[in-house]
C-alpha cells in the first residue's frame, strides 16, 4: 500500500469536506449546490454511509427526446437486434396520458434501485443482491438465468440477454442467459462520475435528472428534494427506490 | 526387456501426439507474448509460476471484490489482464480461436473458460469511447512497466 | 385386508418398443433443450414481457402433479383407508417420476442450465425458489424413503410415520410452488395469498386424474384386473377434488372483483382477454371442470371406464389451461405503474404482451410428460410396484360377502 497516495485520498476528502460545509452555509436556499466530489480509492470498498439516488423531473422531459436512453445504450454497449420484444432496454422513456384529462407527459424509467427490492428477495441464489451503497446488481457469475427477478419487479426495469453477445464493453459484461437491468453506471460512480444518461440530460442542457448521495444533505439531489415535491412509483409498495420523480 | 518396450512406448505415444495440423508442431501450446512486462523482474501482476496455476483463485476471488464490494483495483482487474495479455489490433484474436492468450493455454489443458460469455475478450477500441480507466490510469493504450507500479497495490 | 402379491410389469419387446418409442420423445426434448440454450432464448415465443412459457406451464404442472400423485398413498397410511393400500406403491413412485420430469424441463429452459452445480450451493434462504429447491430434492428423498418402508417387510410398521412426514412435506412443498406467484407483489394476477391453497387443491385434482389414468394404463398393458370398486372409489374422489378447485377459481375471481384496483385484470382474464378468456372459460372451466364433472356423476357415463378415461384426460387439459392462463395471462397483463394514465413506451409497457408459444417451447414441455411416463414405466418393471391385481375381491374383502348376500 503506497502510502503517500493514501495520505492524497485522506487530505483531499478533508479538504473536499470543508469547502462542502463552508459552501453549504453560505448558500441562499434555491440555488443549486455544485456537488463536491469525493473520491473513492480504487481498492476500498464501499460503504453504507452513501445512498445514491436520482431525482426526475418530469415537468422538463421532452417528448421525443431520447437523449438518456441513447446516451445508455452507448455507454453500455446495448446493441439491439432489431427484436424490440426480446432486446435489452435498461432504460426507456415512457408517454403518460390521463385517461380522464387527456394531460400527456413523457418520462424515463429505469431501475428505481429499491431499498427494498423484490428482485433481490426473489432470487434463488442470491445473484441479485443489492451493494452496500444502493445500487441493485446483478451478480452474473452467479446468475442462472431463472428470470424469477423478471417476474418479480415491480417496474419490469430487467432484460434477459436472449442471444450470444460479443464485443461487450470491458467495463458491462454481459452475456446470453443472464438477466441484466440498469446498474447507475456503478464503473462510473465508483470513479467518482455520474450515469450516462444523467451526464447526457445534463450536457444537453434539459437538466431533467440529478444523481448523487441521498445520505448527504449537502448534495444536490438531497436539496432538491428537500424543496420540492416528489414522489415514487408505485409508492405503495413501499420499496423505498433511489429513484424519484417530480412531475407525477 | 520390460523396461526397454516400456520406453519405446512411452516414446513411441509422445511422438504420436505430434502429428500434422497440431498447432505449431510443438507438444506444448504456444502462448502469444503480452503487451507488456509488469517489472523488471516480474513478467506479470504475480510470479509467472504462481499465476500459472492459481490465476484462477485471483481472478474468482476479485470477481467477488469487484462485484459485491466495488473494489477496483488494478492488480487483478480481469479488464487489465485483457488490457496487457490481447492486442487491441482490429485483427486480434477471439478467444474462439487458439491464438488468444487465454484460450492457447486453456484448449491443450481442455478446460473451458465462461468469462468470455459476458466478460470482453479483446480489449475496446480507444477511438470515440468514454475512457474509463480506474484511479489514475488511462484506457487501452500499451501500459507501460512504469504505470503499472504505480496502481495501488493491495 | 388379503395379502397382495406385487409383481413387475412383463418385459420384451413389447415393453422396450413402449420405452423406445416414449424414449424418442425425451431425446427431441433435449435437442429443443439445447438449441434454445445454443442459439439464446430468442429463438423461443419467451420475451422480456413473457418471461416464463410454455416449458414451465408444462413443468409447474408436473411439479404440481406430483405432489398430488402421492394423495393415494397419503390416504391410505395417514388416514387409514386400507383400500387404497395397494395403490400406494404405485403413487409413490408417480410422485417422484412426475416430480423429475417438472424438474428437468425447469432446469433445461433455464438461460444458464450449466450452472445448476451453482443453484445448489448458493442459496438466498428468503427468496421461496430457494426453499423449493430444497423441498423438491427432499420430496424425492423422502418418497423414496416411504416406498422403502412399504415395500420392505420388516419396515412396514414405519409405513405411518414416513407416509405422514411425506404428506406434510409435500403440503409445505406446493404451498411453496403456489407461493411462487402468491408472494409476487409487482403483478395484479398474483399477489395473493390464496394461491397456496389453490395449488394445493389443483394438485389433488391433477395428481389423481394422473393417476387415475395411468392406472388404467398400465394394467391393460399389463393384461391385469382393475376392478371396479376401487375405480369407482378413485373417480369419485376425484369429482370432489375436480369440485374443490372450482371452489377455489371462484373465491379467487370473485374477490379480485370486488377490489375494484384489480378490475383491470378482472376484466382481461374473464372478458377481453382474447386467447386466455378463451381458454379459461372454455378450457378450464368448461372441459376442466363442470364437464369431467358431470361425466363422473352421472350415472350414464359415471360406470364407464371409458368415459372416465375421458374425465381424467379433461381434467389434465384444464389444468393445463388453468395454469396458462395464471402463469402467461397473468404475464401479459400489463404491470400498473401508473395508475389513471395511459402508459406507451419502447417496452412494452401499458399494452398487453403477446406470446405465442414455439415448437422447442412446446417440445421441451411434452419432453417433460415423457420423461415421467418413462421413469414410471421402467420403474415398474424393475421393481415391485403394481399389485397382480386389483379385482374387486382382492381389494375389498366385504365385497365378496356383499355379492353373496345379495
Amino acid at each position: 500500500m503506497s502510502d503517500q497516495s493514501n495520505f492524497d485520498q485522506y487530505r483531499r476528502r478533508f479538504l473536499g469536506g470543508s469547502a462542502a460545509a463552508v459552501a453549504g452555509m453560505a448558500l441562499v436556499p434555491g440555488v443549486l449546490l455544485h456537488e463536491v466530489g469525493h473520491a473513492k480509492p480504487a481498492d476500498k470498498a464501499v460503504s453504507g454511509d452513501v445512498r445514491w439516488g436520482m431525482l426526475i423531473d418530469s415537468n422538463k422531459c421532452a417528448e421525443g427526446c431520447n437523449d438518456c436512453v441513447q446516451a445508455c445504450n452507448d455507454e453500455h454497449g446495448l446493441t439491439g437486434f432489431d427484436r424490440p420484444a426480446t432486446d435489452a432496454q435498461w432504460i426507456r422513456k415512457a408517454t403518460l396520458k390521463d385517461k380522464q384529462t387527456g394531460y400527456t407527459q413523457t418520462l424515463p424509467l429505469l431501475c428505481q434501485h429499491c431499498e427494498k427490492p423484490p428482485c433481490v428477495d426473489v432470487c434463488p441464489t442470491g445473484a441479485s443482491f443489492r451493494r452496500e451503497d444502493g445500487i441493485v446488481l446483478v451478480d452474473k457469475h452467479i446468475c442462472i438465468g431463472c428470470r424469477y427477478c423478471m417476474m418479480a419487479c415491480p417496474y419490469k426495469a430487467r432484460s434477459f440477454i436472449h442471444e450470444t453477445l460479443q464485443d461487450q464493453k470491458p467495463y458491462t459484461p454481459r452475456g446470453k442467459g443472464t438477466v441484466e437491468s440498469c446498474t447507475f453506471c456503478v464503473h462510473r460512480v465508483d470513479n467518482d462520475e455520474t450515469p450516462a444518461c444523467v451526464e447526457a440530460c445534463t450536457a444537453e442542457n434539459h437538466n431533467a435528472m440529478v444523481f448523487g448521495d441521498l445520505n448527504d444533505p449537502s448534495s444536490k439531489i438531497s436539496q432538491q428534494l428537500k424543496q420540492y415535491n416528489s414522489r415514487q412509483i408505485r409508492a405503495d409498495l413501499q420499496l423505498n427506490t433511489g429513484v424519484r420523480y417530480r412531475g407525477i | 526387456m520390460i523396461k526397454h518396450s516400456l520406453i519405446l512406448l512411452v516414446t513411441g505415444l509422445l511422438l504420436g501426439v505430434v502429428t500434422p495440423g497440431h498447432a505449431g508442431d510443438s507438444l506444448l501450446p504456444e502462448i502469444p507474448t503480452a503487451q507488456a512486462r509488469y517489472s523488471d523482474t516480474q513478467g506479470c501482476v504475480e510470479p509467472t509460476a504462481e499465476m500459472r496455476r492459481n490465476h484462477m483463485k485471483y481472478i474468482l476471488h476479485q470477481r467477488d471484490e469487484t462485484m459485491h464490494r466495488g473494489v477496483r483495483s488494478k492488480q487483478h482487474s480481469l479488464v487489465e489482464c485483457i488490457n496487457c495479455h490481447v492486442s487491441d489490433a482490429p485483427d486480434a484474436p477471439r478467444v474462439s480461436s487458439e491464438q488468444h492468450f487465454c484460450n492457447s493455454c486453456h484448449s491443450y489443458a481442455a478446460v473451458s473458460i465462461d468469462c468470455f460469455q459476458c466478460h470482453a475478450d479483446r480489449p475496446e477500441k480507444t477511438a470515440g469511447t468514454h475512457a474509463m480507466p480506474a484511479v489514475g490510469q488511462s484506457r487501452g493504450e500499451n501500459v507501460p512497466v512504469l504505470a503499472i507500479e504505480e496502481t495501488i497495490h493491495e | 385386508m388379503k395379502q397382495l402379491d406385487f409383481r413387475e410389469i412383463d418385459g420384451g419387446k413389447p415393453f422396450y418398443m413402449l420405452v423406445g418409442f416414449i424414449g424418442l420423445f425425451v431425446l427431441a426434448a433435449l435437442g429443443a433443450a439445447f438449441y434454445m440454450e445454443h442459439n439464446g432464448h430468442y429463438v423461443t415465443g419467451m420475451s422480456n414481457q413473457i418471461v416464463w412459457g410454455t416449458p414451465h406451464v408444462f413443468a409447474v404442472f408436473l411439479i404440481v402433479a406430483a405432489s398430488g400423485a402421492l394423495n393415494v398413498a397419503s390416504i391410505s397410511s395417514v388416514f387409514g383407508k386400507t383400500a387404497y393400500k395397494p395403490l400406494a406403491r404405485l403413487s409413490g413412485l408417480l410422485a417422484i417420476t412426475l416430480l423429475v420430469g417438472g424438474l428437468a424441463v425447469l432446469v433445461l429452459d433455464l438461460g444458464r442450465p450449466d450452472r445448476l452445480i451453482v443453484a445448489m450451493t448458493y442459496y438466498n434462504f428468503k427468496s421461496i425458489f430457494a426453499w423449493n429447491i430444497m423441498l423438491y430434492t427432499g420430496f424425492m428423498g423422502i418418497v423414496a424413503v416411504y416406498l422403502w418402508m412399504m415395500m420392505e417387510r420388516k419396515m412396514n410398521t414405519f409405513t405411518k410415520p414416513a407416509g405422514l412426514a411425506a404428506f406434510v412435506w409435500r403440503l409445505i412443498l406446493t404451498t411453496g410452488t403456489g407461493s411462487i406467484f402468491g408472494f409476487l407483489v409487482a403483478r395484479e394476477a398474483y399477489d395473493t395469498a390464496v394461491l397456496a391453497p389453490m395449488f394445493i387443491i389443483m394438485s389433488f385434482s391433477f395428481g389423481l386424474a394422473i393417476f387415475i389414468l395411468v392406472l388404467m394404463g398400465m394394467y391393460k398393458w399389463s393384461n391385469r384386473p382393475l376392478g371396479d370398486t376401487i375405480l369407482y372409489r378413485l373417480k369419485n374422489l376425484l369429482g370432489v377434488f375436480i369440485a374443490s378447485v372450482l371452489y377455489f377459481v371462484t373465491v379467487y375471481h370473485l374477490t379480485n372483483l370486488y377490489i375494484t384496483e384489480n378490475h383491470g385484470v378482472e376484466r382481461f382474464i374473464l372478458m377481453d382477454g382474447g386467447i386466455y378468456t378463451k381458454l379459461f372459460w372454455i378450457v378450464q372451466v368448461g372441459l376442466g371442470g363442470l364437464l369431467p364433472l358431470a361425466l363422473l356423476y352421472l350415472p350414464a357415463t359415471g360406470k364407464s371406464r371409458g368415459w372416465i378415461g375421458i374425465s381424467c384426460l379433461l381434467v389434465i387439459i384444464g389444468g393445463l389451461a388453468q395454469i396458462y392462463v395464471l402463469l402467461i395471462g397473468g404475464q401479459a397483463y400489463p404491470l400498473e405503474l401508473f395508475p389513471g394514465k395511459e402508459v406507451s413506451s419502447s417496452f412494452f409497457d401499458g399494452v398487453v404482451a403477446s406470446y405465442t408459444p414455439s415448437l422447442p417451447e412446446v417440445v421441451l414441455g411434452i419432453g417433460g410428460v415423457a420423461i415421467a411416463l418413462v421413469a414410471t414405466i421402467i420403474g415398474t418393471r424393475v421393481l415391485r410396484f403394481l399389485p397382480v391385481s386389483l379385482a374387486d375381491s382382492m381389494v375389498d374383502p366385504h365385497h365378496k360377502a356383499e355379492e353373496a348376500a345379495a
